[in-house]
């Protein structure tokens, strides 16, 4: 099946009912996408399809024919809010980080902290108490 | 330029925002086989059959006969097997392990088992068996009493919690070199060491353990691991191949440990000008179906029963019974959220007896320095308690905006509490931690078994590191925790790995430094070839502590804390929502102010979950709300605006001052929170304060004056 990942076209077999997040992890071989409880509540599997956050443990593999896939190898690794999670505290144990990353990233450029909050509500970190994630999302937009 | 005090970037910062950082389920190996535990589903019993109903070809099955060694994961007591051979203790107790080259095939095979079952013991106070008891004496506790004008009583709860690392347990075992390889998700790889020499019977080096970076841990990766590498090391040995188990969620709930839960009781003595008398303490604490670390549990928790205050007559008890649920285990704080949860609210309860000001109760009885803790230890200058007190009172207005909320839906409360760093008593002692620092043409190499499991153990180490020898930060690496590499630092729990760890490296970088000499590395390495230097923990020669009669120096130092928690009530449902939460919080040094702060900042989320919304339910022994959609973590929307304050009170043993930060910050909330909802007139004395319980809750003027 054909889509978009990271910014390139790719053709992946796999079973139409398997769920993205293995077909990423295994298929794929991209391993920053994390499984945390695999029923949609912890959101450490947030990828982005057409630029919307989605928990990929509870896309099946068909829905992402012809569709863009974005990743955290996606983010080419400067992008500001990686650089800002690093020096802000966002990032602790780092296994809500790839998701909590991509979540941050689909927010509105000028989202307030309620909307951040509201934004950000289906993706857990049990470390942070999340205002190392504000601080870094507010760093980022002034980058 | 000195790099202590600095928010120097992350040693791991980069692979964890680019998703390079490989968690134990991002490694595979040539021919590794998945594994499964096939589990009791009675809470206690006998096995009497066990049927394998399902195609068995391509399976490796193992069960306690499997198990080269001794079938015990031995910790402190020897007591719990790694797989049960005929009595059941609990519901989810391991019996069975299956392994297989594909994940849908294990999940489909079957097995059926047939118990005898027995009658149950679920209330702690009913046990039939206690772990351990521990007492506190100080003074004549008679006299005391005798001395009061009025006399305090209360009984208060505390629930279960789930630590809920976002990353689940797991572990690879590779049978290698005539021995095993483990790789997992852990904080302490030599803890699994010491359990698995045990279990396959084999000597040390035959033994490698190596922690994958750890996705959270709070506790819930102290010493479970222990039992889940053990179980891949028999399927791997089985099998000849190796074998990765990775919980899902629900089994790891399920079947790992949790806070314990507890029942304390206070009564206490004061005079009408606010000075505690007598302080007396009853603590039970439910340890589930084996020992585990309930003995060291329920020292803490009695360690920080009185809380934060001075009394010339005290007396605590405390036990930790057998209760036939999973065993509870290490979380963050380690008894003393729960004592201190009583604490706190009883010395609320006895402001409210007097009709004093809370604060000011609290200034009276705030233990200063010079002043002698329960055990008899006297404190040092740093003994910061009126400090964090006064700056949480002066920075949130307390006094003013408790005048000002009351009779509305919003109340303020406060609790103040301290946390020993460290070891309990002579348990640094036992402990002997050592830890080494190699020379490098580039700078050093630390080789400690502290784990970086989010708090920042590489990046705080490698900063006492290159200030001591006065290199730059990026010239000193970490190496991997890897038992074939790195000696037995101790585990990394008990707010212990800056103030102790980080000590010990500090001393190896000295010796270092005065090896070095006027020499470059590279002179030095030329000429005299490689440069370890291996240090083990020294005891301050002050400090005294006897197991025995539980008196002296418990801890090497204490961090201490003053929380203020805002709340406001939905008078429809009776849902208590945080609005804020000031920590205001001693611990001598911010190594990295950045990573100190996030450990209050998450330490106070936390404790803001175990307050309001982490509830536990167990049914016939079971967790029965093991999912994240009916076990609530604090959320985005859940987690209250978080002010913290960082003071630095030096401890003069601790590297550049520092005392332990990690566990503190969890034992503020809960009371503080509590205290806050007895502001609205509601007296609670249980946790978690859920909507059900607020509203069960009596009015407090006609609660008081029964």
């Amino acid at each position: 099946m054909k889509f978009s990942l990271n910014g390139k076209t790719v053709d992946v077999r796999a079973h139409p009912m398997k769920r993205l997040l293995d077909v990423l992890r295994e298929e794929c071989g991209l391993t920053g996408t994390k499984e945390g409880c695999g029923e949609g509540e912890c959101g450490a599997c947030t990828v982005l399809l057409d630029g919307e956050p989605v928990n990929s443990c509870l896309v099946p593999f068909a829905q992402v024919r012809g569709v863009t896939v974005k990743t955290i190898e996606g983010m080419n690794g400067k992008h500001a809010l990686q650089e800002a999670f690093v020096t802000e505290g966002g990032a602790q144990c780092g296994i809500c980080t790839p998701g909590m990353i991509l979540a941050a990233a689909a927010l509105p450029k000028n989202a307030s902290l309620d909307e951040v909050r509201v934004g950000l509500a289906g993706n857990l970190c049990r470390c942070t108490g999340y205002e190392g994630i504000y601080r870094a999302i507010r760093k980022a937009r002034r980058a | 330029m000195p790099s202590v005090g600095r928010r120097v970037p992350r040693k791991e910062g980069a692979a964890k925002v680019t998703g390079a950082a490989r968690y134990v389920d991002d490694i595979s190996f040539p021919g590794m086989l998945h594994g499964t535990t096939v589990r009791s589903t009675v809470p206690r019993g006998e096995i009497l059959s066990i049927r394998h109903a399902f195609d068995t070809s391509g399976f490796t099955i193992a069960d306690y006969r499997d198990i080269p060694g001794r079938n015990v994961v031995a910790l402190i007591e020897e007591d719990q097997p790694c797989l049960a051979e005929r009595r059941i203790r609990h519901a989810a107790e391991p019996i069975l392990l299956l392994a297989h080259e594909e994940k849908e095939k294990l999940l489909a095979a079957k097995v059926e088992i047939e118990y005898r079952p027995q009658e149950p013991v679920y209330d702690p106070a009913r046990s039939e068996k206690t772990f351990k008891e521990i007492r506190i004496e100080k003074g004549e506790l008679d006299r005391g009493f005798r001395e009061a004008d009025l006399v305090v009583e209360g009984e208060y709860r505390v629930g279960l919690q789930e630590q809920l690392y976002i990353e689940t347990n797991g572990v690879i075992a590779v049978p290698e070199n005539g021995g095993v390889t483990l790789y997992g998700s852990m904080q302490c790889p030599y803890y699994v060491h010491k359990a698995l020499k045990v279990l396959l019977g084999m000597p040390g080096e035959k033994v490698r353990v190596i922690q994958t970076e750890t996705g959270g841990g709070f506790g819930g990766k102290e010493e479970y691991p222990s039992m889940i590498a053990g179980h891949a090391a028999i399927l791997a040995l089985k099998a000849g191949r190796p074998v990765k188990i990775i919980y899902d969620r629900v089994e790891d709930m399920l079947a790992t440990t949790k806070r314990h839960p507890g029942v304390i009781r206070h009564r206490t003595g004061v005079t009408k000008d606010g000075r505690l008398t007598a302080i007396d303490i009853d603590v039970l604490l439910d340890a589930g179906a084996y020992v585990t670390l309930s003995p060291v549990v329920l020292s803490r928790g009695i360690l920080h029963a009185t809380g934060p205050y001075r009394c010339g007559q005290v007396r605590v008890r405390g036990r930790v019974t057998m209760t036939n649920t999973p065993p509870n285990g290490a979380f963050r704080g380690f008894g003393a959220p729960q004592t201190q949860f009583a604490a706190e609210v009883h010395m609320e309860r006895i402001a409210e007896a007097l009709r004093m000001d809370p604060v000011r109760l609290r200034e009276i009885n705030a233990l200063r320095p010079g002043d002698t803790t329960a055990t008899g230890q006297k404190l040092g200058k740093d003994a910061s308690a009126l400090k964090v007190l006064r700056e949480a009172v002066r920075r949130t207005g307390f006094r003013k905006r408790r005048r000002q909320l009351a009779g509305s839906d919003r109340g303020i409360g406060l609790a103040l509490f301290f946390h020993g760093s460290g070891f309990t008593g002579g348990g640094e002692v036992r402990l002997a931690s050592k830890a080494a620092l190699e020379l490098t043409e580039r700078g050093a190499r630390i080789l400690v078994a502290s784990t970086e499991i989010g708090q920042g153990t590489r990046t705080m180490h490698a900063q006492i590191v290159a200030d001591t020898l006065g290199i730059p930060f990026d010239a000193v690496e970490v190496s991997e925790a890897d038992t074939a590499r790195v000696p037995d630092s101790g585990p990394t729990v008990a707010s212990r790995t800056c103030m102790v760890v980080g000590k010990i490296l500090e001393n190896c970088a000295s010796e270092m430094k005065k090896k070095l000499g006027k020499m470059s590395r590279k002179q030095y390495l030329a000429k005299h070839g490689p440069l370890i230097i291996t240090k083990e923990y020294e005891r301050p020669s002050e400090m005294v502590w006897s197991d025995e009669t539980y008196r002296g120096d418990a801890y090497g130092a204490y961090g201490w804390g003053c929380d203020v928690a805002e709340v406001e009530r939905d008078p429809d449902t009776y849902e208590i929502r945080p609005v804020r939460v000031t920590a205001v919080q001693d611990i001598g040094r911010a190594i990295h102010p950045v990573l100190a702060a996030g450990q209050i900042e998450g330490g106070t989320a936390q404790g803001v979950g175990y307050a309001l919304l982490e509830e536990v339910v167990m049914r016939d022994g079971r967790m029965a709300n093991a999912q994240l959609t009916n076990y609530i973590i604090p959320t985005t929307m859940d987690t209250p605006a978080l002010d913290t304050v960082i003071l630095e009170y030096p401890y003069e043993h601790g590297p550049f001052g520092a005392k332990g930060v990690g566990e503190m910050p969890i034992d503020g909330p809960a009371p503080a929170i509590v205290n806050a909802i007895r502001h609205l007139g509601l007296d609670v004395r249980e946790i978690p304060a859920t909507p059900e319980k607020v509203m069960a809750a009596p009015d407090l003027a006609r609660a008081e004056s029964r």
